[in-house]
């Protein structure tokens, strides 16, 4: 196996030297349009977009210079400053092929969003903050990527978390969103709680929380407990941010935003911090059977959970979310098979980016046209009101089923078929999911686009405006393409990795693979779509949504997810409040209310002595000098 | 015999600054007698902050042309090193944002010299007077602070306590409202500030006595000669600090500092708080570290036990204050404090002494800045009568004017050194500096340190409680019906906000070119 280069202090200027840019201007823009917000009503989202843009300028050019250099020579750390000295912290970034991958994937996708977004918000009164939150999450999304050490990844960590509270909760008029957006925030919190642990853990074994200082090498030294406790802990950071089992349940109800924001924490950013992470932290998974092994139950369990999920959802875009979670436990599962794994959970990643936001947005322009209706049961035969919507969301539903020749097929493939060799159990659950994947997008294309009308009476549908529509198209494009790009000749692993390491032994990917493996994956899709044509295509679709059976109840209510959450956490957590405000009101608040009445109260007679009078001010001067006289002389005589 | 007295040599080049400050302010006094009435501002404002920004021009000549003398100037009565040339820039700084509030409108009386209240204040008043001798008097203010920690020899640190006291007890009875209160704060200033110059010259006596000399120098090196607890050295050491412990606001000699605050023209306030304490601390650093720098083990139970009461009284004592002027005076008590427990770090291994210096000179820079925009935000919040300084107008200005009160509360934050703005970069290079001296200085003292470090966090935690309190205040409370007027703010005010804001965020940000520049300055020690 081959390890990861050595980390190269960056001297020269270049994009890369100032590839503190990419960050600092969708702060910028963030910044422009909150702090002078009314004034920037009538150009706010142009400014957005821009810098948006340019951030992705930046990210392009940085990239033709890493590709301009030795290989052993792709990590370059960018020293910002001095941030914390005695903590041996500087604020640095890290330009490497892996976060390069992940910031081209969030400035270009991510400007698409913005874009589609001129359109999307084009009526909201408040479309400026809108744009400003936009670039923050952008920004906060790349300072967690491209920082060259844990404290700067979690700032921005912490960043996203803000941000997407703030976008899910946008319509907080709506008591469901505000309720979804703090929903998000908490469960992101007990995320982030395991990653703080994990980084003071990360601290106190090895002293330095850059990443040059924890390379393969460098943790060795520690015990497997530390390392396991170290890749457990990080794990649930993942989990909390990628929305894996069991912190998944925030997920499904950030659908309450707008629909730009749910591509945008879909596909480009948000849920891909999670994977970052395990990827970035690699070393310490690669050291720690246990924790890897976990990685690859989590994923299997969530590619399995987010499926069943969808199966069972007329919400289109909770169907979507559904996916995401899914699509995700494949991106984990990949990125818990080490240096084999890597290249195709980023590759995944990277085209789920694409097909998820095609979807997303094209779910976003079926709103649109259909008064904001979100019930697919309201929907059916748009394909002829809505051509190019219905052609972009069509290729995205082909990648991610899997259909031979566009992304997903090679990427998903890739997943599977490693996962296969390390254990049959993982690599056959894996088949399932895809198998299933294939039934709940068919039935969300057949209930949107097939079928009969079955819209409330005022809907009219209509095609999106070009701002809309165009990033679509740009979008199903990269959808088609980037599977066989990053995966034909390993592209992308030889690309990743000076970054991740390379296995020992690299596959040899196939146009078209006839392995047991691939063509049972691709049977089982077909079964599964033709399922859904059965239930959905062929038959009628009833307006309500019958009752269905166990099985359907059980996934509509999102495997009791928030129920469980509900009777293990909430209502336990409210008595354990409960007996602790009590003791708190008794105990603890008797203590610091009297220490607190202490201060005041001495502070109150203490003030006394201030009497205002210049006499009794002199006479403390007087006292003082003749207590610091008599302290010196009696020290001096000890 | 030699009966021929030799010119002394006087470095003019190395001087300039001061000599530039006292030039100025000579000029301002002529322009006072000379020219007409209605020319005198349009003279002063402009010759004030040109030898002010030319004085600083002069300080950064002297510092990137390599000119910092390593021997003391002025035949040893005056050195201009590292710490003293950021000591000046800093002061300099400082002065030139508070001549820029002085210059405000309406922040003066119109006539001095009228009784309160009656029909000849009423007049001048009406006739618009004003008194521009305050820009010539705050140059001498300026002028003696730079004097102050530069002063090599106890004789001229007293001439420069002198020229920097009293213009400031002049200015502190201009205020233009509230004049009763304004005139009471200058007479208490004087009294108790001629009362401590006293005890000061009364200790360089004893000190002279000790080494037969006033040079700093000089009075270190008898020690390491003569009878090292001789109690005239004691004696003389306790009552000169007595003088520079007033002047900072160390407890038990920091109650004039309520009342002085009070009652002085906020301009003014501005600068005492800032300019006043940063020249002081320079002094008493110069006196700890040149002449009393082998007597550490006396010196040090003393002030430990000065510097935590001076934390205690300051922290304890702001919380029970309604006043927003007061309230900001016992927070600069406390951060007086602050300060002593950097000056306790100086153990006395060489690269100890750096860290600890570079801690204090860092801390004074940012925390000079952050005060004087809070005091340039307490200008603008007025009533009819003048500025609004009582806690229960400052209800519910979030609400009113969002801005200004989140700008304030910033300040406020940086006061309670809240991390990500300068004030926590202070606070931690002090506790840190005296962190390290307690593990370098081994047992007994290494415990007494880190206790005093102890004591400074909970007086920190105390002082959190009243800064966080009027930022509650201002965006948790109702605003008054009948709430205070936000003045537009003048051209100048808007500058020095700005420019404190962008410092207390910028430090708080990226401090280490700050923190280089301080380690820069302090890194040569003081020359001796």
């Amino acid at each position: 196996m081959e390890s990861p280069a050595e980390i190269i202090q960056h001297t020269a200027g270049g994009a890369i030297g100032v590839s503190w840019l990419m960050i600092a201007l969708p702060l910028l823009g963030a910044f422009i349009l909150l702090v002078f917000n009314r004034f920037t009503n009538r150009w706010g989202h142009l400014l957005g977009v821009a810098m948006s843009l340019a951030s992705f300028a930046v990210a392009v050019l940085a990239f033709v210079e890493l590709l301009g250099l030795g290989e052993d020579q792709r990590r370059r750390a960018v020293r910002l400053y001095e941030f914390i000295p005695s903590l041996k912290l500087d604020m640095g970034l890290l330009v490497d092929p892996l976060s390069v991958s992940f910031a081209l994937l969030i400035t270009g996708v991510g400007s698409l969003i913005h874009i589609y977004s001129i359109g999307y918000m084009s009526h909201d009164p408040d479309r400026r903050r809108f744009f400003s939150y936009l670039n923050l999450f952008v920004a906060a999304m790349l300072l967690l990527v491209l920082s060259d050490n844990y404290v700067g990844l979690f700032i921005g960590w912490e960043g996203v978390g803000l941000a997407s509270y703030l976008l899910i909760g946008f319509w907080q008029f709506k008591p469901s969103a505000a309720v979804a957006a703090k929903k998000a925030f908490v469960v992101n919190r007990v995320g982030d709680f395991g990653l703080l642990v994990g980084m003071f853990i990360i601290w106190t074994s090895f002293g330095s929380l850059a990443f040059k200082d924890l390379g393969a090498q460098q943790i060795g030294t520690a015990s497997d407990g530390t390392l396991t406790a170290i890749g457990l802990l990080l794990l649930l950071g993942a989990c909390g941010k990628s929305a894996q089992l069991p912190l998944q349940s925030w997920l499904l109800d950030a659908m309450e935003g707008p629909t730009p924001v749910s591509a945008l924490i879909h596909a480009a950013t948000m849920v891909t911090a999670g994977v970052y992470l395990v990827v970035r932290s690699g070393a310490f998974f690669e050291a720690s059977d246990v924790a890897s092994l976990v990685v690859t139950i989590v994923g299997v369990a969530t590619l399995l959970a987010g499926a069943i999920i969808g199966c069972a959802k007329d919400d289109i875009k909770k169907g979507l979310a559904g996916s995401t979670m899914s699509q995700i436990g494949y991106m984990m599962l990949g990125a818990g098979l080490g240096p084999a794994g890597y290249a195709f959970a980023i590759a995944h990643l990277i085209a789920h980016g694409f097909f998820k936001a095609d979807m997303f947005l094209g779910a976003g322009s079926v709103m649109h046209g259909m008064n904001d209706e979100v019930d697919m049961r309201k929907y059916g035969g748009l394909r002829k009101y809505m051509p190019i919507t219905f052609a972009t969301f069509m290729v995205g539903y082909l990648a991610i089923i899997g259909f031979p020749f566009l992304s997903g097929f090679y990427t998903k493939d890739g997943i599977i078929e490693t996962a296969m060799e390390h254990g049959a159990w993982m690599g056959w659950l894996a088949v399932l999911g895809a198998g299933i994947t294939g039934f709940y997008m068919s039935r969300m294309i057949f209930m949107t686009f097939f079928g009969e009308k079955r819209w409330e009476k005022d809907a009219h549908p209509h095609e999106s405006p070009s701002v809309m529509t165009v990033p679509l198209i740009l979008l199903s494009i990269g959808s088609i393409v980037l599977g066989y790009f990053l995966i034909m000749d390993n592209r992308l692993m030889h690309f990743l990795a000076p970054a991740v390491g390379m296995p020992e032994h690299a596959p040899v990917p196939h146009v078209f693979s006839t392995t047991t493996v691939g063509l049972s994956t691709l049977a089982l899709v077909a079964v599964g779509a033709a399922i859904a044509w059965m239930k959905y295509g062929r038959a009628q679709v009833p307006a309500v949504q019958p009752r269905g059976s166990f099985l359907t109840t059980f996934a509509r209510r999102d495997l009791y997810g928030d129920a469980l959450n509900e009777s293990l956490f909430m209502r336990p957590g409210q008595w354990l409040t409960r007996i602790a405000v009590y003791f708190d009101n008794r105990g603890i608040d008797g203590l610091v209310n009297g220490l607190a009445a202490g201060i005041g109260g001495s502070s109150g007679r203490l003030r006394r002595l201030q009497t205002g009078f210049a006499r009794t001010y002199a006479l403390s001067i007087l006292i003082g000098a003749a207590l610091l006289t008599g302290a010196l002389l009696l020290v001096g005589n000890i | 015999m030699n009966n021929v007295i030799e010119a002394p040599t006087i470095e003019y080049g190395t001087l300039a600054p001061l000599l530039l400050v006292f030039a100025a302010a000579v000029v301002g006094v002529l322009v006072e007698a000379f020219a007409p009435r209605y020319l005198r501002r349009s003279i002063q404002v402009p010759l004030t902050l040109l030898s002010l920004v030319g004085a600083f021009a002069l300080v950064l000549v002297t510092v990137v042309g390599g000119g910092v003398p390593t021997e003391p100037v002025a035949m040893g009565a005056l050195a201009v090193d590292g710490p003293a040339l950021f000591i000046w820039g800093v002061i300099l700084v400082l002065s030139i944002v508070c001549v820029l509030l002085i210059n405000d409108e309406g922040h003066f009386v119109a006539s001095a010299a009228s009784v309160p209240g009656s029909a000849d204040e009423e007049e001048a008043e009406r006739a618009g007077s004003a008194h521009t001798e305050v820009y010539p008097l705050a140059l001498f203010a300026v002028g003696g602070m730079l004097m102050f920690p530069a002063a090599n020899d106890l004789l001229t640190m007293f001439v420069g306590l002198e020229v920097m006291s009293l213009p400031l007890y002049l200015l502190c009875g201009l205020a233009r409202r509230r004049r009763l209160l304004s005139q009471e704060a200058s007479l208490k200033y004087f009294l108790l500030g001629a009362f401590s110059s006293a005890f000061f010259l009364y200790g360089i006596a004893m000190l002279y006595g000790y080494a037969g000399t006033v040079s700093l120098a000089g009075i270190g090196q008898a020690m390491t000669t003569g009878a090292a607890l001789d109690p005239l050295l004691l004696i003389g050491f306790a009552l000169a600090g007595v003088g520079l412990l007033f002047k900072i606001g160390a407890a038990p000699f920091q109650a004039w500092k309520p009342d002085v605050y009070q009652g002085a023209p906020t301009p003014i306030t501005a600068l005492m708080a800032s300019g006043t304490l940063v020249a002081a601390v320079g002094a008493l650093l110069r006196v700890f570290w040149v002449a009393l720098g082998n007597l550490d083990w006396n010196w040090r139970p003393v002030i430990w036990v000065i510097a935590a009461l001076t934390m205690i009284v300051g922290a304890v004592l702001a919380i029970t204050q309604t006043d927003i002027k007061r309230m900001l005076a016992y927070s600069s008590i406390a951060h007086a404090g602050f300060l002593l427990v950097g000056v306790m770090a100086t153990y006395s291994a060489a690269e100890g002494n750096a860290v600890s210096l570079q801690a204090i000179l860092f801390y004074l820079l940012v925390y000079g800045i952050t005060t004087v925009g809070a005091f340039a935000v307490v200008t603008l919040v007025r009533d009819p009568g003048g500025e609004a300084n009582h806690l229960s107008r400052w209800a519910g200005l979030g609400k009113r004017s969002p801005i200004l009160a989140g700008v304030f509360a910033f300040f406020l934050l940086a006061f309670a050194g809240i991390p990500l703005t300068s004030g926590f970069f202070g606070k931690y290079a002090v506790f840190t500096a005296a962190l390290g001296s307690a593990s370098e200085a081994g047992d007994s003292l290494g415990g007494w340190m880190t206790g005093l470090v102890v004591v400074g966090v909970i007086a920190s935690a105390i002082a959190a409680f009243f800064y966080v309190r009027v930022i509650v205040l201002m965006f948790f409370s109702e605003p008054a019906a009948d709430g205070p007027a936000i003045a537009i703010p003048s051209a100048g005010t808007v500058a020095v906000i700005a420019v404190s804001l962008l410092v207390t965020v910028g430090v708080g940000l990226y401090p280490e070119p700050v923190l280089d520049l301080a380690q820069q300055a302090a890194s040569g020690l003081f020359v001796r």
